[in-house]
This record gives C-alpha cells, structure tokens and sequence, in this order.
C-alpha cells in the first residue's frame, strides 16, 4: 500500500467534508458555545439545531434525564425563528469555520417551503436537513414524516427548490425505514439522515412523576447504536449510490467504523458532543488510526467491507 | 471556561456530604462565587451525562494556590460514584460555568440564605462580600443535623446566624421560612442571596418581592451538557421591558436569576402547555441596582 495517499475526506455525491464525523443536530448549541472546547475546523461539519419558521419558546423544564446508557429528552424545538437565526446565528456558526448544514422543521408543507426558500442563496449555509418528526398539523397526525406520500411531498418540495444538497432525516416510526428513504429520494433528496431518535419517556417512581416536563420525549445516547446499524445497512444496501449519514449511538471511533462499514457515508455525533465536546474530533482520530492500521485509503473505502453472508445478496432481511 | 484533567488533591465527608479538593489551578483562577463545575463520569456505566456542581471555594494564593473544591451529596447515581474516588485519581472538569453572583456597589447589608449543601456556593460568597467590607449575615437550613453543611464556617463567616432544621437536631425547629422575615429584619438586610430547592426559592422570592429586597437566587435545573448546547436546562425568565419572557439557558444565563425575573408558575409547572400572559402582565424589574 506504500504511495497510496491517505485521506480522511469524504465526498457526499458532490459535498466534501474533511472528515466523515458531522456534530448532529441540537448538539451545537447556537455557533459560540464550543469555541474552546474543541477546534471546530477540525469537525466534519456541523448541523444545527432545528430552527422553524416562527420563534418557539419550546417545552417546560426538566427537559432532560437520563436512561440505561441514553438520555431522554424534549427540547420542543426551542428557537429564535428563521430571521433571528440568519441574522445572529448564522453569522457565528459561518466564523467559526465549518461547513454547516441548516436543520428545518415544522408541521406544514408551506412553513417547509418558506424555510427552505429562506435558506437559499445564503454562502454559510452548505446544506439542508429536514426534520420529519414534528406533529403534522395540516394532517393531524403525531409523526409529520411517518408516512412515505407525507414525507415526499414535503422533501420534495423542499429539495425542488433548493440549490443546495438536502437530506432527509428520517423518523424511527415508521414500518419499512427503506421504503419511506426511496420515497425521499424518489422526491428529490440528495441524501439521507438516518435515523431520527425515538419516541421515548421516563417516569421517576421517587416522586411520582414523569421524568419529563412535557411527559414524553425521544431517546438518544449510545443504547441506539444497534438501531442505527440495521437501519443504515438496510438503506445503504437498497440505495448503494445515496449517501447515507448515521446518527444515533456515535459514542467511539469504534462505533463509528462499524456504521461507515454498515453502509455510511459519514455519523453525526450527538448526545456524546454533551459530554465531551472534543469527541466529534477525538472520533475522526480513532477513524483515522484504524484506517492506517488496516491499510484502508480512506473512509469511504469501509463501505462494503462488512462480509455478510452469501444469502443476504439476494434475499430481503426481515 | 476551560476543560482540565485535575488530580484529586483530597476528598473527605462532611455530614451528609463529600466535599472534594481538585488541583485545576486555570479553573481556580477564574472561578466566582455562583459559578459551577462540568465533571465527567467514567467510561463503561449505563449513566452518561456529566454532573454540575457548584464551586465551594477557588484559591488563587497561598498555600492552596490553584485548588478548587466542590461539594456532592453521594446519594444518586454517578455522584455516588464520586464520592467513592481517592486522593490522586483525576477527573474530566470543563469550569467554571454559568455566570456567578453579583457584588453589590452600595448597599452594605447582605442576608445569605442557603439551604441544604446550597450554603457551599455562598460561604464562597461570603468571603468574596467580607473582603469588599460588606455586612454578611445568614440563615441556612436542611432537614437534619448531617445535612447542615459546615455549620461552624457559616458562624465564622457571618456577623449573625440562624440555623434551622426540620427535625430539630441542630439549632431551631422548623424551616428557612420561619426565620427569614426575623432576620432580615434584625440583620437590616439591604440585599439577599439564596441557594436552595425550586419550592423554597419560590417563596423567598415573594419574600423578597414583598419587601422590594433586591435578590440574586442559584437556581438548579437538570442539565444535559452544562456549556450551552443542548438547551434542556431552561428557565422562564421575564424580559426586562415586560415583552413576555424567554426560556434562558441557566447553565449559560445563569444558575444565578433575579428571582423577581423568574416566572416561578411557569417554572417545571405541571400543567404540560404553556400558561398564557397574566391580565396583569408580566413583571417589569430593572436589572441589579446595587
């Protein structure tokens, strides 16, 4: 392998990251608190926190708590607006020098649409990810982006009008997780964020009570892992030329190895950036060591290294 | 704010609590009264999230130049584990965080009233006031004798103090609320600090509202990461032009609010919406005057 040039650079079908480890969305506080804490040009990009077309004061506290090896948690997607975020966000995050790719949520297809239109034209901004876990207003439902015809429809429209790269990050309810990622692709998604956290709760028996101000919330942490495994090698195995990023359980290089050979094209490090703000960097460490170590040129390369078995090729998993 | 690998100068039991002596001297260094500590747990437990506590004292000079210490009850998860940690072991330590106390300018009387293991951030306080030549005088309270922390510091601290318990095992029966409209008026409080529960700081804040005493209060929200990020340790917090109220990050906007600002109702309430805007309004409070 002597002459071969080692690199840690990853290219999304057309976005190239530095490295393959991203900060996942509402781990990055609002552009000034990691300064510090850890070198941000060194992280592979950044995805924020998610911002909606109007302010949101968000849910009441205790907001977070934790679980065996997780935390659960509701923020209720506090943030300042879309405005307030461009004009005194946006600005920090694009100083501190990572690419930066702009979480969207909301609960209708025209609050998506506006959004999206907001965030074109603007150079910081490299890409967009879609929340699609947000209670669907216009439909009524509890998961705006649970079903595959709801979920294209507003990927779609965000994606046909945007300049930049979108992703989908897609909700974990859902049946078929590789059936609604074709719909988002189908749509016009670039890539795909997979997979969101979970619906979740937690109850403390000391005081009877709900964990959680707004009783229910999702789960994050390192107990996901396993989830995020099945999830991006199902996608990753149907749509081989999407580009699939891993979020959910990134505590280790360890752990995010095993998701680039699983079928990722790059992690988003979340609840572990809380603990150890330096980790999204610690973690392109780890992966470039054990790239030298197995003589592998780049992260991109552990895609399709996992040997599974012969059968798996052609027969669906169930 | 910095991260540092600090060794465990010493660790002993205090009561009820264990108090824990680190060597961080570029912690040390820029550490006020209020302000708190960001430690990281081990590797390999089914808990994750770091644990806050309060800075107890930051010594800049003298023979214990660049130590900190910092107090735990080790009753829960992970500060249990904590408190079984020994001399000359190292912790993961992001601080200090969070913005202290205010010195008052002016004003000279200050009321400091702690309860529980809260009294470690305002003997901190204390000397920061004593040393600006300010009257400091305390209540501090806890439900039994091992809970009161450090008793004998708070008496050579203060000009006067009451110290109660729920029991009665040390000093007066009964609770902070019993003593505080007695002492504030014996001690001429002009200005009053407090660290105590989410209930009682509510009610010293209509104390204190009641009686236009100027406050400052170290609140405790659960945390996720300490530093800004995750935007879990929410307080409602009044804007200053009585616009409505905004839910500040108390890692970041405090753990110190002016009571008066804080819409207590609104505060971990029960009810799962958010409660509308008063008829009344919400407060108008013009920023610390001392």
């Amino acid at each position: 392998m002597a002459g071969v040039r080692r690199t840690l650079a990853v290219d999304l079908a057309g976005w190239v990251l530095p490295t393959p480890v991203m900060i996942a969305s509402g781990c990055a506080g609002t552009g000034r608190e990691l300064a510090g804490l850890t070198d941000t040009r060194r992280v592979g990009a950044i995805v924020t926190r998610s911002i909606t077309l109007h302010p949101r004061k968000g849910d009441p506290a205790p907001r977070i708590a934790e679980s065996p090896s997780g935390v659960v948690w509701a923020t209720g997607m506090q943030n300042p607006g879309v405005e307030r975020f461009l004009q005194d966000e946006l600005p920090r995050f694009a100083r501190a020098g990572t690419a930066l790719m702009v979480s969207i949520t909301g609960g209708s297809l025209e609050e998506f649409v506006r959004l999206s239109s907001l965030l074109q034209n603007r150079p910081e901004v490299a890409a967009i990810e879609v929340r699609l876990s947000e209670p669907d207003d216009e439909m009524g439902r509890p998961v705006l982006g649970a079903h595959q015809d709801r979920a294209a429809e507003i990927v779609g429209a965000v994606a046909r009008m945007s300049l930049i790269p979108v992703f989908a990050k897609l909700p974990s309810a859902t049946g078929d997780v590789v059936e609604l990622a074709r719909a988002a692709v189908r749509a016009g998604a670039h890539g795909l964020t997979v997979v969101d956290s979970p619906a979740a709760m937690g109850v403390d028996a000391g005081s009877l009570k709900p964990s959680l101000g707004p009783v229910t919330g999702w789960l994050s942490g390192p107990a996901l892992l396993p989830i995020t495994l099945r999830a991006v090698f199902e996608v990753a195995r149907a749509m081989p030329e999407v580009p699939v990023l891993a979020v959910g359980g990134v505590r280790s290089a360890r752990a995010a190895v095993e998701l680039l050979m699983a079928g990722a094209w790059a992690v988003q490090v979340g609840t572990t950036t809380l603990i150890d703000p330096a980790a999204p960097v610690e973690i392109a460490r780890g992966i470039a060591a054990y790239l030298k170590d197995k003589r592998i040129p780049s992260p991109g390369d552990l895609r399709g290294r996992l040997r599974t078995p012969a059968s798996l090729s052609t027969e669906a998993l169930p | 704010m910095r991260r540092a690998r600090a060794e465990i100068l010493s660790t002993r039991r205090l009561g009820a609590y264990q108090s824990i002596t680190l060597v961080a001297p570029e912690v040390a260094e820029r550490a006020r009264p209020g302000q708190f500590l960001a430690v990281q747990m081990p590797e390999g437990r089914e808990f994750l999230l770091r644990r806050h506590f309060a800075v107890h004292q930051a010594s800049r000079r003298g023979g214990w130049a660049g130590t900190l210490e910092f107090v735990v009850d080790p009753s829960g998860q992970g500060t249990a584990w904590l408190g079984g940690m020994r001399a000359h072991e190292f912790l993961d330590v992001i601080g200090p965080l969070g913005k202290g106390f205010a010195f008052p300018k002016r004003l000279t009387n200050c009321l400091l009233v702690a309860e529980g293991h809260g009294a470690a951030s305002l003997y901190f306080l204390a000397q920061e006031l004593l040393a600006r030549h300010k009257r400091v005088d305390m209540v501090i309270g806890a439900e039994t004798l091992e809970r009161v922390f450090k008793p004998i510091e708070g008496k050579r601290l203060s000009q006067t103090i009451e110290i109660v318990t729920t029991d009665g095992s040390l000093g007066d029966r009964g609770s902070i609320m019993d003593a505080l409209p007695e002492m504030a008026e014996r001690s001429r409080a002009q200005v009053l600090y407090a660290a105590a529960s989410p209930s009682t700081l509510e009610r010293i804040a209509a104390f204190c509202i009641e009686r236009h005493l100027p406050a400052q209060v170290a609140l405790e929200e659960r945390m996720g990461c300490g530093f800004g990020l995750c935007f879990t340790c929410v307080v409602p917090v009044a804007r200053k032009d009585g616009s409505g109220y905004d839910n500040l990050r108390s890692c970041v906007d405090g753990p110190v609010f002016n009571p008066a600002r804080v819409l207590w109702d609104r505060w971990r309430s029960d009810a799962p919406t958010m409660l509308p805007t008063p008829p009344e309004g919400l407060p108008v409070v013009r920023s610390w005057p001392g």
